[in-house]
């Protein structure tokens, strides 16, 4: 309900109106769960814009993946976190390699929901992409029949970097690719991932001037 | 919600810009079904986007001040924040574009208050003067003079200029006894728009010489003359019927608007190839970006509004 509300009346009109999205491959985004997209990640914008592109009716089971140790600093956040963004919490730095860090998310797939992440684990410097970490990889290991989106974000950085807190806007370029499936092996699955982001990466590049008509 | 009192005047010109657009999308819908081999989509589309700039324009000249001003004032917003989009920023000057936005709302305040005084010199003297300011409390001095130069020029066309067609809004409507308060915002965006439209046209069909090669290697002297002319000529009786203008004022308010409306719209060509684009952004399906279609009007609405002033208030 309070999720809802937010969506409406706080994450289309900011995102829309305040921020402005030029989405291209819409269509390629899942219509339903279990899924995940894999974004890069720049700005807390990031989460709010991959919210809007979701239809109103399937936001209840659209969850960001975020830092437990980052969203779970105080009471309030905590609360804001897991209510209204509806985050599934993740141990950063597990105390064991043993693979319980992905237990709610392996979890939330089952329960079908559409999981959102952010494989440089961090937003870092603004409209640069840190390597990605594998945790993308062990997820789909052990759930290979959930298909996965990658989205590029270009000009988030923009509008809001890391320690800002005043907002400016700026138009945002999407661009979301055609779904991936895992293909037998980490390594193989992660090389895979970072040469469809570099793709749209290159395609976020100004279009070629041409003579105008 | 429409006041009932509108001049006749402005409910038969909103009357004829329907027709003409039904007129223009019966024909492209016929083109296609003549010719379905040939893909009009891209036409269908400019069309059909026309449709939702006459709604947005109607709400904005027909409703009250307070809507006018709010409408114009987020076409200005949509045009800096496409603008910014484009140029290169620098990263360090993060709060110094929020104060540049911050100029919008005052600005369409000043209009809305009728305060001429300020309208006209706040962003190129009081704007002008804060943003270097403040970008020298951030101290990074390299690349200072190019992005305060952009800044401000993105200001100037995309919040000063664009302004002045909702300040022609909060004129004294007695002075124009035909037209009312919206006569001459109407006639000019009117004016400016069939301009473009026939310099499209008439180049098209007999231009030859270019005009300005490097810029806009489409538009031809041909296409510039054919489009101004056929401007001031429309300018005279539109004139008589929307605005307090005489036979040589209208005729010669017509040839500006060609005029400034071709220089408006190379400029902002200009902008695009220097920063390698084709089109401004893809707000307006069909036509582009914002402005791509409001780029003829930054030019005509200052230069239109000031001729009119000068004669008439």
């Amino acid at each position: 309900m309070l999720r809802g509300l937010f969506y409406l009346l706080l994450v289309k009109p900011l995102v829309l109106f305040l921020i402005g999205l030029n989405v291209r491959g819409r269509q390629y985004l899942p219509s339903s769960g279990p899924a995940i997209v894999v974004a890069n990640h720049n700005s807390h914008l990031d989460t709010l814009v991959l919210m809007s592109l979701f239809p109103r009716a399937l936001i209840a089971d659209v969850h960001p993946v975020a830092a437990a140790d980052y969203f779970f600093r105080h009471r309030c956040l905590k609360w804001f976190a897991l209510n209204i963004i509806g985050i599934v919490p993740i141990d950063r730095k597990p105390p064991t390699r043993d693979g319980d860090t992905l237990a709610p998310l392996l979890e939330a797939l089952d329960r079908g929901k559409i999981l959102l992440l952010f494989p440089e684990g961090s937003r870092g410097a603004p409209e640069q992409r840190a390597k990605f970490k594998s945790g993308v990889a062990h997820l789909l290991s052990k759930r290979p029949e959930v298909p996965v989106t990658p989205i590029f974000f270009s000009g988030l950085g923009k509008c809001l970097p890391k320690g800002e807190f005043v907002l400016v806007p700026f138009f945002v370029d999407v661009f979301v690719a055609p779904t991936m499936a895992w293909n037998g092996s980490r390594s193989g699955f992660m090389a895979e991932l970072e040469q469809t982001f570099r793709v749209l990466q290159d395609s976020a590049k100004p279009l070629q001037l041409e003579d105008e008509a | 919600m429409i006041p009932v009192d509108l001049p006749v005047n402005v409910q038969v010109a909103f009357a004829c810009i329907a027709l003409l657009l039904s007129i223009a999308s019966g024909i492209s819908i016929m083109l296609q079904r003549r010719r379905p081999e040939r893909d009009y989509g891209e036409l269908r589309q400019r069309v059909k986007t026309w449709w939702v700039i006459v709604l947005v324009f109607a709400v904005a000249v027909l409703i009250n001040r307070t809507t006018s001003v709010i409408v114009l004032g987020l076409i200005s917003f949509l045009a800096f924040k496409e603008y910014l989009s484009l140029i290169p920023t620098r990263r360090t000057d993060h709060r110094v574009l929020f104060w540049a936005y911050l100029a919008i709302p005052l600005q369409y305040y000043w209009v809305w208050a009728g305060w001429y005084g300020l309208f006209i010199i706040f962003i190129p003297v009081y704007v002008f003067l804060w943003l270097p300011m403040r970008m020298i409390l951030i101290g990074e001095t390299q690349g200072f003079l190019r992005a305060i130069g952009t800044l401000h020029w993105g200001l100037m066309i995309c919040v000063f200029s664009l302004s002045h067609m909702a300040f022609m809004l909060v004129l004294p409507a007695e002075n124009n006894p035909g037209g009312g308060a919206m006569g001459l915002l109407i006639y000019l965006v009117f004016l400016t728009e069939i301009n473009d439209v026939a310099q499209y046209v008439w180049g098209k069909s007999l231009g030859k010489r270019k005009i300005v090669p490097k810029v806009s290697p489409n538009k031809t002297f041909a296409g510039f003359l054919g489009g101004v002319l056929s401007t001031a000529v429309l300018a005279v009786p539109l004139a008589l019927w929307l605005t307090p203008f005489t036979v040589y004022e209208a005729l010669g308010a017509g040839l500006m608007i060609g005029v400034a409306g071709f220089v408006g719209d190379v400029t902002i060509s200009a902008l695009k190839r220097d920063l390698g684009v084709k089109d401004s952004g893809t707000l307006l399906p069909g036509h582009g970006g914002i402005l791509d279609r409001l780029d003829s009007l930054t030019y005509t609405a200052p230069l239109f509004f000031h001729y009119a002033y000068f004669l008439h208030y």
